[in-house]
């Protein structure tokens, strides 16, 4: 018995919407929203691995390979950008970033 | 058979423990389940004959960027009961776009495009085939300038978090560089006339 390629496609689907619902659940934790956009970051990545493993073809992997780089440079301003925040406002809370509202 | 037990044993932590990640309480218990998450991904990523980039994400993702999450919620002052205002309320909500949204993919991926007859299995490659080696010949020459590309997005990333976190304090002693180019040689150096004859030992 071998694994179809739609098993791999599911399993990407179903971590996808689960960082969907995290998005939507966790809207006042600007953590767990960084941490749900990673997960669907690796949803995407398993999409291309999985479709480069079954046409055989290699350029799925050289875009995850971006993905990851650009992945990283996300996650590495992102939390600057927190830790700045949390430097001039004490505190992260979504609720207390509302200068812009107009 | 095995790599169906493997699949889904690990397809099945993935789902569990990505699920744990988003309704957790604690943010360092999500930090931590989201590593398991990436380590279980990355075990499926290698039974996908993606060695290089399964090896990638435990070093890049669990090694630095996991690390660099659990710092920063280490070191902030995070009121979690503040955080969890809301989490009841959108729940349904939350659910909701998720199944929707679940729905619509899998009556893509189900379809006849992707089934077992239409994307045949692959044959297994020989036990002396190099993944990294085979990345790394399309990556240095068909994918060059994606590749460059690449790295100057990594640079700009170090020099943003680097000049949006550093901060001057009053009391750091650093160099003025316009007043060490300024300088003149009657600044430093006095030389001073005196008659060597009176030297004597």
């Amino acid at each position: 018995m071998s694994i179809e390629l739609s098993h791999y496609l599911i399993l990407a689907a179903i971590l996808f919407s689960i960082s969907i619902a995290g998005i939507v659940i966790n809207r006042k934790n600007i953590i767990i929203l960084l941490m749900s956009i990673e997960v669907m970051l690796l949803s995407v990545n398993l999409n291309f691995i999985a479709f480069s493993h079954y046409l055989n073809d290699l350029a799925g992997q050289v875009f995850v390979f971006f993905i990851l780089t650009v992945a990283a440079a996300e996650a590495a301003i992102g939390l600057a950008i927190l830790v700045v925040l949390f430097r001039n406002k004490g505190s992260i809370s979504v609720e207390d970033i509302t200068e812009l509202r107009g | 058979m095995i790599e169906a037990f493997i699949f889904y044993l690990f397809a099945s932590l993935t789902v569990a423990s990505a699920t744990t990640v988003v309704t957790v309480r604690n943010p360092i218990h999500a930090a931590l389940f989201l590593v398991l998450t990436f380590f279980t991904s990355a075990v499926i990523w290698m039974t996908l004959e993606a060695e290089f980039l399964a090896i990638i994400l435990v070093l890049v993702y669990v090694g630095a960027v996991m690390v660099l999450f659990l710092f920063v919620v280490m070191m902030l002052d995070i009121n979690i009961a503040r955080m969890r205002e809301g989490f009841v309320q959108y729940l349904p909500l939350g659910i909701g776009v998720a199944l929707v949204m679940l729905a619509l993919m899998l009556s893509v991926v189900t379809g006849d495009i992707f089934s077992s007859e239409a994307m045949l299995e692959p044959i297994p490659k020989a036990a002396d085939y190099s993944n990294t080696k085979a990345l790394g010949g399309v990556l240095y020459t068909e994918y060059v300038f994606a590749f460059e590309i690449a790295a100057v997005i990594l640079l700009v990333a170090i020099v943003a978090a680097i000049s949006l976190t550093m901060r001057k304090r009053p009391k750091t002693k650093y160099q003025s560089p316009p007043d060490q180019i300024k300088v003149r040689k009657a600044d430093r150096l006095r030389i001073v006339k005196m008659r060597s004859s009176n030297f004597e030992p």
